[in-house]
């Protein structure tokens, strides 16, 4: 006998981890392309695309460094691949400038970023949410991230394959942010996307190489240069460029460019923001938190709605660009008195958060950073201190 | 020799023009190089794409017309090694200056030359950091003043082409802004090599190395790559001393090896078809 | 159970809220690829919700390595182990360190070899795993799998089928399996010596 290993909906079903799940994520949503560097605790993903991507007619490669990673998988995506890097705290770090780059230059690139403790080598096999903020601001200059997360290992596989379309549709990184325990841990996966009929493919322009200009504004404020070698010769720079790629630094050009980019990400937010509610529609206390850490938000509310306490939750999918619009309108609606803001770092997500609840609501961070999960009595108690203080 | 219609026929002439060299700096002389290298091995526009990475020499695609990438410093080689990877048709050409490819870049440039990929260096050695202002590159020769160096320079610099070779590079070569008919025979012979292939081209800044160092002017420097310059089959008949401060120009080394982007494609052909190793998946 | 293809539980048909498990012992024993096996068995062969995890970097090549399993048909808010239901214990130092976490109701199956002086307030119960794996099967390496077997027999919290099924999958085809199969047996059969102490966690 062997086990039954298909879903009722006929789909393999995994018992791996989070980092493994989000290899056959990468796999299902057409990724043809990773390079990378081992790094605790991101490494598995590392190991796995090199198992299966040489046998799907795609390109795996290790790297001297991570910063050699980063710089392969967008001169992939240049010419055309659907690519992909994996690292973790100190790797991240290194990819920073180029992950700027890539955004600049509006190639399409997916970085799955496994939290481990830091600063510096700090705790490598140990859960953190201490790039919260990284991820938003690591590179230098004006930018606009796109940040995905996931609290399961069914969602890393569901979270991925969401990053390579989301990369894919607006021409720019995406950075999914898993932390350790999610990535090591091994829970049960449906792989609901095994016969994706439509893999992430990059489109060719629509017109003929002479009125081509890869850069141009289009109607839905997205551009999508073409693949290198396929006739339509332009120039790809970091520096500002016009809509045909050469450096120009006109006052103009610069406004548009910059605004060009924050713009394309911003004006569609309503596609990009995910999150899910629990018990917000009349939740006094709301707690808002991703990851790990909305795992023990999600025990913590179902204890307190036993104690008949109105507790509620917001657990972000997507941490940036930061859901304030749904964030604002859902406390508002509940009438929520308190706010808390449970994370796995020294408190770092609560500063947006503060930023829509400044002076009309109390905001409180649950906080812990010794490397372990937030356990859902922590928060119980922490909400319960504060309603009755 | 080559019509000069047919040369700019490879420039982004309509707008792109001056460039933004100074006046005598010799990288326009190698720009000019290797379109002529490219004419001649009648290699299609759409199939070069064409990296560099920062610096006066990082400044060289935007005028070409080819599939042109302008990365970040230092990084130029493995954004090539990407596109290589993907789309192994492609002729890829990287252009970098000393700092570029040998300080920030020194990993991926030893890196590169040790997985022999099909990759065509053009490195522009002008011993100087130019685009900030003239501070020491790692190829500034012991003694020479520059903004970082106001003392004279004391760290030893690399020699590129000894250093490619050594990595595992199987095509290297030195030639002159000077004998720059001569520096284009040896880009053709690394474009039509198989592997990771170095063109050092040792490169003349008039105003800022040679100011600093009292070398004169653009032609005078010009004049001292020729004296200096020794063929590869004299300097071996000289001794050490004899060559100290010369350029030795000429192939290092040519040789075929393993190449590592076909070498990929045969190994993952063989996962596919089942008929790899063993243990593979 | 789902399409009524799976085999319930042998063991009471109750819910399960939240097991931690704990199998540790030494790098080289097999601990790690252990606590996969028993994980995958409850998830896909009994389709509980189940957490794995389990020690990494130097820890897992040497020196005291564990693996935990949180079984549950709730939800798993909590995917760490603080406090133990049951601790299976191959070396001693596994059983000093880790005795003391399990709690007072819970159970310690600790090989003969693990157990000199009694530690923490639960019940332990001493197995030979390692020395049955040694005269039976001339290798210790198989003691996990004789260790896995009692664990299903005696507590019920993975049914003995899923635990061979996943065995079966995991070693199709390998020389292994069938040592593997006959130790997980001998596992039940173990257990059964043991049962009339037997706690009942489902």
């Amino acid at each position: 006998m062997t086990l039954n290993r298909k879903s009722p909906r006929g789909n393999p079903l995994l018992f791996i981890q989070g980092n493994e799940a989000c290899v056959y994520g990468a796999i299902h949503a057409g990724c043809n392309f990773f390079a990378g560097y081992p790094i605790t605790p991101s490494t598995e993903i590392t190991e796995g695309m090199s198992v299966n991507l040489p046998g799907i007619g795609g390109t795996f490669m290790q790297m001297e460094d991570e910063i050699a990673s980063i710089a392969a998988i967008i001169g992939a995506s240049a010419a055309g691949a659907v690519s992909m890097t994996a690292t973790s705290g100190p790797g991240f770090s290194l990819m920073q400038e180029n992950i700027g780059y890539a955004y600049m230059v509006q190639l399409p690139i997916v970085i799955i970023n496994v939290q481990r403790g830091g600063p510096s080598t700090g705790l490598p096999t140990m859960l953190s949410q201490a790039d919260t903020m990284q991820a938003r601001w690591g590179t230098h200059g004006d930018y606009t991230a796109i940040v995905l997360t996931a609290s399961s290992v069914q969602e890393a596989y569901n979270v991925t394959i969401r990053a390579f379309q989301i990369a894919d549709r607006f021409s720019t990184p995406v950075i999914v942010l898993l932390d350790e325990l999610i990535g090591h841990m091994r829970e049960k996966v449906e792989l609901t996307m095994i016969n994706n009929k439509n893999p992430v493919r990059r489109k060719l322009p629509e017109v003929p190489p002479e009125w081509y200009f890869p850069y141009k504004n289009t109607l839905d404020m997205v551009s999508h240069p073409a693949p290198f070698g396929e006739g339509f010769r332009y120039n790809i720079t970091g520096l500002i460029h016009d809509k045909a790629g050469f450096p120009s630094s006109v006052e103009h050009e610069v406004i548009n460019r910059m605004e060009f980019l924050r713009n394309k990400i911003m004006q569609h937010c309503q596609e990009i923001w995910d999150y899910r509610e629990f018990y917000t529609e009349d939740a006094k206390y709301l707690i808002i938190a991703y990851g790990s850490a909305a795992r023990a938000a999600r025990g913590a509310i179902e204890t307190l709605r036993n104690m008949r306490i109105k507790g509620g939750l917001i657990e972000l999918k997507t941490v940036w660009p930061f859901p304030y619009l749904p964030i604002s309108k859902i406390a508002e609606k509940a009438k929520s008195k308190i706010i808390f803001v449970a994370e796995n770092n020294m408190g770092q997500l609560v500063h947006p958060v503060n930023e829509i609840f400044s002076n009309s609501v109390k905001v409180f961070n649950i906080n812990r950073f010794d490397g372990h999960a937030i356990d859902p009595y922590e928060i119980v108690d922490m909400v319960k201190e504060n309603i009755y203080a | 020799m080559h019509e000069l219609s047919d040369v700019y026929s490879y420039l982004r002439w309509k707008k792109r023009f001056p460039a933004v060299w100074c006046p005598g700096c010799g990288i326009g002389s190698i720009m000019g190089a290797i379109i002529r290298a490219i004419i001649d091995l009648e290699i299609p526009k759409d199939d070069i794409a064409f990296i560099s990475g920062i610096g006066c020499t990082g400044r060289m695609p935007v005028y070409l017309d080819f599939n042109t990438m302008h990365t970040t410093h230092g990084r130029a080689l493995p954004f090539a090694t990407g596109i290589k990877m993907h789309r192994p048709e492609m002729k890829v050409i990287v252009v970098s200056g000393d700092g570029d490819s040998l300080a920030i870049g020194g990993n991926h440039f030893i890196h590169a030359a040790r997985r022999n990929i099909d990759i065509t260096m053009i490195l522009v050695n002008n011993s100087i950091y130019g685009m900030t202002g003239g501070q020491v590159a790692p190829t500034t020769p012991i003694g020479k003043v520059t903004h970082t160096m106001p003392y004279g320079n004391y760290e030893p610099p690399f020699n590129p082409v000894e250093l490619a070779v050594s990595a595992g590079g199987s095509f290297a070569a030195r030639g002159t802004v000077f004998s720059i008919l001569q520096t284009t025979g040896y880009i053709k012979k690394a474009i039509k090599h198989p592997g990771f292939a170095l063109v050092e081209i040792i490169s003349q800044c008039p105003v800022q190395y040679g100011r600093m160092n009292n070398l004169g002017s653009a032609r005078d420097m010009l004049l001292m790559q020729k004296k200096n310059s020794v063929p590869i089959k004299k300097a071996k008949e000289m001794s050490e001393e004899d060559l100290d401060g010369k350029i030795i120009t000429g192939i290092f080394k040519e040789e075929i090896k393993t190449e590592y982007s076909s070498a990929y494609r045969n190994f993952a052909k063989e996962i596919r078809d089942g008929t790899g190793r063993e243990d593979s998946p | 159970m789902k399409n009524g293809t799976k085999a319930t539980a042998k063991k009471g048909t109750g819910k399960i809220n939240r097991v931690t498990i704990r199998i540790s012992g030494s790098g080289g024993q097999g601990i790690i690829s252990t606590g996969m096996l028993l994980g995958e068995a409850i998830a896909i062969g009994d389709e509980r919700n189940v957490s794995q995890s389990q020690s990494y970097g130097p820890e897992a090549r040497g020196g005291a390595t564990c693996a935990d399993i949180i079984v549950s048909d709730g939800e798993i808010f909590f995917p760490e182990c603080n406090l133990l239901d049951i601790l299976v214990a191959f070396t001693y130092e596994a059983y000093e360190k880790y005795a003391s976490l399990t709690r007072e109701k819970g159970i310690i199956i600790a090989d003969q070899s693990a157990v000199d002086v009694l530690s923490g307030t639960a019940e332990t119960i001493k197995v030979p795993f390692i020395e049955t794996a040694r005269e039976k099967f001339s290798k210790s390496i198989v003691a996990n799998m004789i260790a896995l077997g009692f664990l299903s027999g005696y507590t019920g919290i993975v049914t003995g089928g899923s635990l061979l099924d996943v065995v079966n999958d995991h070693y199709a085809g390998s020389k292994h399996r069938d040592a593997n199969i006959r130790a997980i047996n001998e596992g039940f059969k173990l257990a059964r010596e043991y049962a009339g102490s037997a706690k009942v966690f489902i």
